[in-house]
């Protein structure tokens, strides 16, 4: 007696559902119909601390794309020598003779020892110079990580198989090892050993190093997404209906797996400053005189003992910066995936 | 277990396979005559040629890899050199020496820095973690949230420059960093790297206190720490026999991999501090382009981080009885 009663309570239910929402919506209510990016925008917008470091990364690339019109209007460059042109501002030892490294009205952060040049806008070409790198690798990185994660988790097999050691390969590389050994491997391949290597050059072999070792970490984060996917009810109904591999791969996995990929690379890009920063410090990487955050570390070193000042300002910038991008990283997080535990 | 263990191992072995000739083959396509740059500055052709018929770079690229290989087992000769004893990794360019003899006195550096240092950040990490874990909420779980993030956006090579000068020049409360062997005297080898330990630490600190954070709150919300507490257990007794186990697997996988990269060679560090050991060996080999010297720090780094993940793999299997080697 009682499964009779009880499946035909659950129609009524249903009905009396269906009928009270119907009633409601005509009336415009702002509570539903939103796509998930409005959710996830509306949770970002009520997370201060995440509001908070988007403002200042945003700042740090303001500052790197305006770089050019913000040193116009202080009236300096990167490159020329003021404390060897301007009598009055390094001392016999190449010390700036003003305290704080030289801190003044003319110069906001001083002046650089030995060479003199302008701290302000050589920072400000640091930053531009690294952030353009840090965000080119990251744009690649995403791009070969998702093709060849979606295509080893959908194809399966031995393509599968074959991917799967050579990021297993990949992420067994000592990897700053590999970046200091590489470098000069790749400038060989464009330019003769005596020739002076062009810093646009330099620029694109750092990119292609970085990317060459970092996309495997997300190719294998989203081949374990889609090897999940893959076996869900809405793929199996899109092979079915005849769909092609190509609509599957867009159309039906991708739109699942924007929120992994925006997380990664948000998490990625600061690790790339840090990088590139790292192997200009080691003098692998981007060189003096071309102005860059890691390049400003390596020269402060050689004279932290008697100028601490001059280092200060690239290395509390880029703590600032990290930082803020990291707790970006996990503002974005908890307002995609609100699930999602720290 | 035994099966396991053979297994791993001989996926580590052609995983170090690939990646020594991967490296091999690409430092060669570097278009450098590396016979010239073995020659030295006093050369001309006929010892050139010489040169090049001891270092068998006259042979095809996959002979010469196939004798690399050889000469790691069972050693090799060079005519006009000498023979070279059985782990042999070539010979350097610069100093003419064995290349694992210098990667064997460069080894103590590398090897203490990491282990001095991964004393000091599991002890601080695991047991901030831990007191976050446990007082959930309050300002220590605050204070060590938001110290981990602070210290998870530091680097080195600007921490460690600040540190030098306010620690060493300015207070000189810690001595400048140098390496003494232990054997020799074991507290100046504490002293000399006393701050790269510590500037280390405070790095490393950071994600460890945040992974112990996290798993242990995870675990302790489970359901076999509600029916422990139900049977009367004390939550001390929960705490340290049940979920503790389960939170530490995960640690120790990233204290393998962390262990792997800093034996593997610790570049910046080393370089930061001025301390003799692998990273900077790589550095100085990549800037002379010591082809031997490079490939040979490669391939020893490599090993050490293939085998700290299979020895990550068995201490987890000790911890946690749930995961089971086959």
């Amino acid at each position: 007696m009682t499964p009779p009663t009880a499946s035909a309570a659950a129609p009524l239910e249903v009905t009396d559902e269906s009928a009270e929402k119907s009633t409601t919506s005509p009336a415009p209510n702002p509570s539903e119909s939103r796509s998930p990016g409005q959710l996830a925008w509306r949770r970002f917008k009520r997370d201060r601390t995440g509001v908070i470091s988007a403002c200042i990364v945003i700042f740090f690339f303001v500052i790197a794309l305006c770089a050019p019109l913000i040193s116009a209007l202080y009236g300096k460059d990167p490159y020329t020598q003021y404390g060897q042109e301007i009598p009055g501002l390094l001392n016999d030892a190449g010390f700036p003779i003003k305290a704080n490294g030289g801190i003044d009205g003319d110069f906001w952060f001083g002046v650089e020892p030995a060479m003199g040049r302008d701290v302000f806008t050589f920072l400000i070409y640091g930053i531009r110079t690294s952030l353009l790198i840090a965000t080119a690798t990251t744009v690649l990185v995403t791009l070969i990580g998702v093709i060849v994660g979606i295509t080893a988790g959908y194809l399966g097999g031995r393509t599968d198989f074959l991917i799967g050691r050579v990021i297993d390969v990949l992420l067994s590389f000592p990897s700053t090892l590999f970046f200091i050994a590489f470098m000069p491997v790749v400038y060989g391949l464009f330019v003769a050993p005596d020739e002076e290597i062009p810093t646009s050059l330099r620029a694109t072999c750092l990119i292609l190093v970085l990317t060459a070792f970092g996309w495997a970490s997300i190719a294998r984060l989203l081949r374990g997404q889609v090897l999940a996917l893959r076996e869900r009810e809405f793929v199996e109904a899109a092979k079915v209906t005849g769909a092609s591999p190509a609509r599957i791969i867009f159309k039906e996995l991708l739109p699942n797996l924007w929120t992994p990929i925006l997380i990664q690379s948000t998490l990625m890009l600061p690790a790339f400053v840090t990088a590139e920063a790292g192997l200009a410090f080691l003098g692998v990487g981007i060189i003096d005189p071309t102005p860059d955050w890691g390049v400003m570390i390596q020269r402060g070193a050689t004279f932290y003992t008697d100028d601490i000042t001059f280092m200060i300002f690239p290395g509390v910038s880029m703590i600032i910066f990290v930082l803020a991008f990291n707790l970006l990283g996990d503002s974005v997080r908890d307002a995609l995936d609100p699930k999602s535990k720290r | 277990m035994f099966r396991f263990l053979i297994r791993r191992v001989i996926g580590a072995l052609v995983i170090l396979l690939v990646i020594s000739a991967v490296t091999f083959f690409l430092f060669y396509a570097i278009p450098r005559d590396p016979a010239r740059m073995a020659c030295g500055k006093v050369c001309d052709a006929e010892l050139l040629e010489q040169v090049r018929v001891n270092l068998g770079i006259a042979d095809p690229m996959p002979v010469q890899y196939w004798h690399w290989l050889q000469g790691i087992f069972v050693g090799r000769d060079y005519t006009g050199i000498g023979h070279c004893n059985a782990p042999c990794l070539g010979y350097s360019f610069t100093n003419s020496e064995p290349v694992f003899e210098t990667i064997k006195t460069d080894l103590p550096t590398t090897i203490s820095l990491a282990l001095g240092a991964a004393f000091f950040f599991l002890i601080i990490g695991v047991g901030a973690g831990m007191i976050a874990a446990v007082k959930q909420g309050t300002w220590m779980d605050k204070t060590a949230s938001s110290l981990s993030l602070l210290g998870s956006s530091l680097q080195i090579y600007f921490v460690g420059y600040i540190a030098m000068f306010f620690l060493v020049q300015q207070l000189g409360v810690l001595d400048p960093p140098s390496y003494t062997p232990f054997t020799e005297n074991p507290g100046a080898w504490v002293s000399g790297l006393l701050l790269p330990w510590l500037v280390l630490s405070i790095i490393f600190t950071a994600n460890y206190t945040r992974m112990t954070r996290s798993q242990l709150v995870e675990q302790l919300s489970e359901d076999y720490v509600r029916t422990a507490r139900a049977k009367g257990l004390s939550g001390r007794n929960v705490f340290f026999r049940f979920a503790w186990r389960g939170a530490m697997g995960p640690i120790v996988t990233i204290f393998g991999i962390d262990m792997g990269t800093l034996i593997g060679g610790a570049i910046i560090t080393e370089s930061t501090f001025s301390l003799q050991g692998l990273g900077t060996r790589a550095v100085r080999a990549v800037t002379d382009s010591d082809l031997p010297m490079l490939l040979g720090v490669t391939v020893v780094a490599a090993t050490a981080i293939v085998f700290a993940n299979i020895l990550v793999d068995l201490v987890y299997a000790l911890i946690d009885p749930r995961i089971r080697l086959a």
